[in-house]
């Protein structure tokens, strides 16, 4: 989607981090590749993102964090993982590298607060993730969290793979958005190489996006109605989430449809009966739903924990770029499906729902809202599936980048890909939508009390796996 | 007299032998009927049985920092509940221990194996034993004064605290239909669905680490320890369930008597009482979702306030 680099002087680098800090753009991310720092910033008036590289002078380069503090966590990682320097941000602790405990938590000062804390190692089957609690009782006054704990190291497997490698490990950066980083990865793949996959793949990628959406929205519905132990929901979104996966396995061959989508198309056809299975799902899902979102609405018992609590502000859901259902349910109506529009989605009609409220009651919602764009996007890919082949081999390209944004089922996926002139991978950075809907956690659970964390977390249902990488 | 110490001797041992060996079937069965609710399998309905015994078989793990406090309280914990639950009459009233059998002096003794649980929870020094500890109490802080003003409003109906006499008059056409007493019975659920940290209070079955309250309590606890402490937890709801059922449907509980016919009577109408009102707390627990923690002390003012409108009721005029 988005083409090579533009490299900056100083001045240029200056002025991006300036259009950062005063709201005129918004940070899609920030990564090394040793000696430049590059960022992408997104125009979120006009949906332009512009790339920009820069040249560390002795592993040095200006922080974009002094001034713009959502990319404190991706500077603290850059100095973890290439060892560049951002000069200028008071912040200097690691971030995923755990090679110096005791971590330096924030203090807590004052007598009547303590700390609680919580992790990596948790009660349930969950990942590890490590949550520092400053609380006056039962009342949090501030939450640390600190992450890395499944830094799988991607990137660098990533460098010097052969393309079809760098996909297969794309596709395992989170395993719950597999199909959103397959589709990412392929389409910075054939944007750095100039081809474009035949139709009939551009729309199956689309469908096997959307079932995983749909998979994970009804997973997700269930899970945050769960830890308010009203476990009905939990049960039955649980029947239907599990008809979306053996749907998948039945037209895809694999229950999350992991390494289908592969730079050049996809790796197989839909099974012959498979738009007649859809058609059976959908109409399930269709019957079904509608009565668990009434069972929602109407359980008073459930309204009084999800609504008001964990409240997300609009500005910082617009600061932090947060995107999916914690920047949707703030009133930032940014979706890579709309925004940027990749095929083939500039074809088909969907709404993008937005809400203000920014609680738990207001993600759960969107995601309500997008199971039924989803469903009738799937309608439409259906209806319009092209005829035709479904990969096309990717000719030798010589070094080439690209960039490109894919919407997964939390948020935008962004890959970056630079391949060297064999065709091999030279570098590639995938940043997962979690890395700016954490910072905001932190935020949201401002003010609430210590039970109510689990619930504001499983609304955000970040993953510890994507931003680990 | 010899002969009639040793079946009074008897019959109290089947009551204690009666509540310990059915308290984890009445647990396996609520979490059956809710796992059928939920449109699963369920685990088995003796799952409960084999989960004891594995943690009776398991090492005891303990903290470093646990002191003998920690250790001996799982003992203490188990025996008063145990203790408590065997002076619920249950298929026969007027039992050995009958005399003792005061309602007040069961809130006291349950009260004394709650205030060295919350000990215990606070011994290690882990942050969740201290949440779990504090959240207990306040609950407990409000359920205990409610449970009280519960037995008052009953006692000044009855005219005793004695429950064995309460039994018996609530089973006599004396009682006839009094408002306080409804209030009185709504009133003991709450308190009741509190005291066993049941939905919408705390969730038994969550892996939540912040939200939980016993739970929290008893999280270093393992091995034959975490076996005491969860079959003091299905002992205390089997008492709960069966004070219920003694005060509000005492039908078929014999008295004072060895008649086999009424004594089978007895055991079997007890165990149809136990499954129906299990199956209530499986389907409220199914209906509803657990509420914040800071709405718990509104939920338990409203026991305290209905109870001691109850209570005023009987000033204002005998029939209420």
């Amino acid at each position: 989607m988005i083409g090579p680099r533009s490299i900056v002087t100083e001045d240029g680098w200056r002025d991006a981090i300036a259009r950062l800090a005063s709201g005129r753009a918004t940070l899609l991310g920030l990564w090394g590749d040793k000696p430049d720092v590059t960022m992408a910033l997104l125009d979120e008036g006009t949906g332009k993102v512009d790339v920009f590289g820069y040249t560390c002078i002795n592993g040095q380069y200006p922080s974009v964090g002094a001034q713009h503090p959502p990319a404190i966590r991706l500077e603290r990682t850059i100095r973890d993982l290439q060892g560049l320097d951002a000069i200028g941000c008071s912040d200097r602790r690691p971030w995923l590298t755990h090679d110096d405990e005791p971590y330096a938590f924030l203090p807590t000062e004052g007598d009547a607060l303590h700390q609680i804390a919580v992790g990596p190692v948790h009660a349930g089957i969950i990942e590890p993730g490590h949550f520092r609690f400053t609380a006056n009782g039962e009342f949090v006054v501030r939450l640390e969290q600190r992450l890395g704990y499944v830094h799988k190291g991607i990137e660098g497997l990533m460098t010097g793979a052969t393309l079809d490698t760098a996909a297969r490990l794309a596709a395992r950066v989170s395993g719950d958005s597999t199909v959103a980083y397959s589709y990412a990865f392929a389409l910075a793949a054939e944007t750095a190489s100039q081809i474009a996959p035949p139709p009939r793949a551009v729309y199956l990628r689309a469908l096997m996006a959307e079932f995983e959406r749909l998979a994970n929205h009804l997973g997700d519905i269930g899970a945050v109605c769960n830890d308010a132990a009203f476990a009905l929901m939990h049960a039955q979104t649980g029947i239907l989430r599990e008809r979306v996966l053996r749907a998948s396995q039945d037209c895809f061959g694999h229950r999350l449809m992991m390494d289908i989508i592969v730079p050049g198309g996809v790796a197989r056809d839909i099974a012959p009966d498979g738009v007649k299975q859809i058609g059976d799902l959908l109409a399930e899902i269709r019957r079904i739903f509608p009565h668990l979102v009434s069972v929602y609405d109407n359980t008073a018992s459930l309204q009084d924990r999800t609504v008001g609590t964990g409240i997300v502000k609009p500005e910082f859901a617009r600061q932090f770029g947060a995107g999916g259902f914690v920047g949707r349910a703030s009133g930032r109506a940014f979706d890579a499906r709309r925004a940027l529009a990749y095929a083939p989605y500039d074809r088909l009609t969907f709404d993008v729902p937005v809400l203000s409220a920014g609680d738990v009651n207001a993600r759960i919602w969107i995601r309500i809202r997008e199971v039924e764009q989803s469903l009738a996007l799937i309608d439409q890919i259906v209806g319009a599936l092209p005829d035709g082949a479904t990969k096309i081999e990717l000719p030798p390209h010589g070094a080439c980048e690209g960039l490109a944004l894919a919407e997964a089922f939390r948020g935008d996926a962004l890959v970056w890909l630079r391949l060297d002139d064999q065709g091999r991978v030279a570098r590639c950075h995938l940043r997962d939508a979690s890395w700016f809907q954490w910072p905001l956690l932190e935020t949201a659970i401002d003010g609430n009390i210590v039970a109510d964390f689990p619930l504001c977390n499983k609304s955000f249902n970040c993953s510890y796996a994507g931003h680990d990488a | 007299m010899m002969n009639a110490m040793i079946r009074d001797f008897i019959m109290q041992g089947g009551q204690m032998l009666l509540v310990l060996t059915i308290s984890p079937l009445l647990l396996g069965f609520v979490r059956k009927v809710k796992a059928r609710l939920l449109r699963r399998q369920g685990p088995p309905l003796l799952q409960p049985y084999r989960d004891l015994t594995r943690l009776m078989r398991k090492d005891v793990v303990l903290a470093d920092n646990a002191s003998w406090l920690f250790r001996a309280i799982p003992y203490v914990v188990f025996a008063a509940t145990w203790v408590a639950a065997s002076l619920v009459p249950t298929f026969r009233s007027g039992l050995l221990f009958s005399w003792t059998a005061d309602l007040i002096a069961i809130i006291a003794i349950l009260g004394c194996a709650r205030f060295f649980l919350a000990l215990a929870g606070m011994d290690t020094g882990t942050s969740f034993g201290g949440i779990g500890s504090s959240r207990e109490v306040m609950i407990a802080s409000l359920a205990e004064p409610a449970m009280l003003m519960i037995v008052f409003a009953i006692a000044l109906i009855a005219g005793s605290t004695q429950l064995s006499f309460m039994a018996a008059f609530m089973n006599s056409p004396a009682v006839g239909l009094r408002v306080s007493l409804g209030l009185g019975l709504i009133a003991l659920i709450i308190v009741a669905l509190a005291e066993n940290g049941r939905i919408p209070v705390d969730n038994p079955a969550t892996h939540l680490e912040l939200t939980m309250v016993h739970e929290a309590m008893v999280l270093e606890y393992s091995g034959r320890h975490l076996a005491l402490i969860e079959l003091a937890a299905a002992l205390k709801l089997v008492l709960y369930l069966s004070l219920i059922a003694c005060l509000f449907a005492p039908w078929g509980i014999a008295p004072g008597t060895t008649e086999p016919k009424l004594l089978l009577i007895g055991v079997v109408t007890y165990i149809a009482k136990l499954a129906v009102l299990g199956t209530l707390l499986a389907i409220f627990e199914t209906a509803i979702a657990k509420m914040r923690v800071f709405r718990v002390p509104e939920f338990l003012g409203a026991a305290l306030m209905l109870a001691l409108l109850a209570t005023l009721l009987r000033f204002v005029s005998r029939s209420f």
